[in-house]
């Protein structure tokens, strides 16, 4: 298996990344290596950190177990596409103001995965959203302000 | 943390599939469904796959449908699926409730439940569901199309009756009658681990008394199963809290817990009492 390489279509953002990877090329590797997204930050590479997370045809998903070959053709949203243009999301906005990060290498990903959720669920509750947020790791926050950040900006989406 | 190499292979429909399963299953070929749990092992490089065959791509396998008194579930079914009632009725109602305690949302999006019964970690909430309720799996290959039996499917800590060119192409779970109870307890220490005991309890209350009452237990031996000394300490019984608790004693003197330090194993025994019977109480209020 010297070159066991496959071209594939990556759509991220809008955007389509023509990349060739082998089959064992993780999504998280992919968009930072191939398509140059570092945004989304590898950390445990197995699952349980949740800072890969991106969202993958509307999903909030980890990006470090699914394979770049998988994603052929899905719409990919990541951390880079989450502001418009020089205008933060609410959410970023939110972490911001409510001091939702210290070293910020969890941030993409609790952004993505709330994101994901409070565009499915705007009005989700106060448990299930806590419960979602209970996916993902941070070692500074103490997830009090993430909570905080996230409250507020569901509650500025809904306003609008 | 890099997955070793493997070849990629993405048939379209379920023919395809076992074919290709066929060809390199005695290759070290492994099926690639969800990969909430094969991917980290995969990761950590305890899983070594020569070969995967993603079915995520074979559109029949997304089925899911309630037939002839059974809901069927396809292969490619995922966790959050559930999370709103599928049936009407309490069957869809247990399934509700019990895939919350499945790890955490993002992997509940990927993870399927076909793909938790055949990778048949002990801890497996939908296993415990599929032993206790009696599920039916069917199994695919060449060869041919087979059904199994839970209590034949499961034979221990991640192994199950599939050979290794055998597809599980669904998973069948009786739907029961509007009158069923069912409770559901699981410990853990953190949200979305791994389940340290968890209970389930199915039974229904006709003319006072407990009529076909199941009553599961997961995370404590190598595989979930039904405890029918608990099952036996309620049926004809009319339901109370010393019934509950004699079932949960039951439940407790019967589990072989297969941890290797003996303080544990003990643990365990206290805390099945106290799952089973929580499960029991908490099917009594449904």
């Amino acid at each position: 298996m010297s070159d066991n390489k496959t071209d594939v279509i990556l759509k991220v953002n809008g955007k389509e990344y023509a990349i060739r990877v082998e089959p064992r090329r993780t999504l998280a590797d992919a968009l930072r290596d191939q398509c140059g997204l570092t945004g989304t930050n590898s950390g445990c590479e197995h699952g349980v950190c949740g800072s890969c997370t991106v969202i993958v045809d509307g999903d909030p998903v980890r990006s470090c177990l699914m394979f770049a070959v998988q994603v052929q053709g899905r719409q990919i949203r990541t951390i880079e596409g989450l502001a418009d243009g020089d205008k933060l999301h609410p959410l970023q906005r939110a972490f911001i103001e409510h001091h939702g990060l210290q070293c910020g290498f969890c941030t993409p990903g609790f952004l993505m995965l709330a994101a994901s959720v409070l565009e499915r669920e705007p009005d989700i509750n106060d448990e299930d959203l806590v419960e979602v947020l209970s996916s993902n790791l941070c070692r500074c926050t103490g997830y009090q302000n993430i909570i905080k950040a996230v409250r507020a900006a569901a509650a500025e989406m809904r306003a609008r | 943390m890099k997955p070793g190499q493997f070849a990629y292979h993405a048939p379209q429909t379920v023919q395809e599939a076992v074919a290709m399963l066929a060809e390199v299953a005695s290759q070290e070929g492994r099926v690639l469904a969800g990969g909430q749990s094969l991917v980290p092992a995969m990761a950590l490089r305890l899983a070594l796959p020569a070969h995967l065959v993603d079915i995520n791509g074979v559109a029949e396998l997304g089925r899911l449908a309630a037939e002839a008194g059974e809901l069927a579930i396809g292969a490619c079914v995922r966790h959050a699926r559930f999370e709103r009632p599928v049936v009407d009725g309490p069957l869809g109602r247990l399934l509700s409730n019990v895939v919350r305690h499945i790890a955490h949302y993002p992997i509940r999006t990927r993870g399927t439940f076909c793909g938790s019964l055949a990778n048949a970690d002990p801890a497996s909430e939908w296993c415990l569901v599929a032993a206790t309720l009696g599920a039916t799996m069917v199994a695919k290959s060449v060869r041919g199309t087979r059904t199994i039996a839970a209590t034949d499917f499961f034979q221990g800590m991640m192994a199950t009756a599939l050979e290794p060119d055998e597809l599980l192409v669904e998973a069948r779970l009786p739907i029961f009658s509007p009158n069923t109870r069912f409770g559901f307890y699981e410990f853990n220490r953190r949200a979305g681990d791994f389940a340290i005991v968890m209970a389930l309890a199915v039974y229904r209350i006709e003319h006072g008394v407990i009529v076909d009452p199941r009553v599961g237990v997961g995370g404590v031996e190598g595989h979930p199963r039904r405890i029918a000394a608990a099952e036996q300490a309620l049926a004809g019984r009319a339901p109370a809290s010393e019934v509950f608790r004699a079932a949960a004693d039951a439940a407790a003197k019967t589990i072989q817990p297969i941890d290797s330090k003996p303080e544990l194993a003990g643990y365990k025994h206290e805390v099945t009492r106290t799952a089973v019977r929580r499960a029991l109480e908490a099917a009594e209020k449904s």
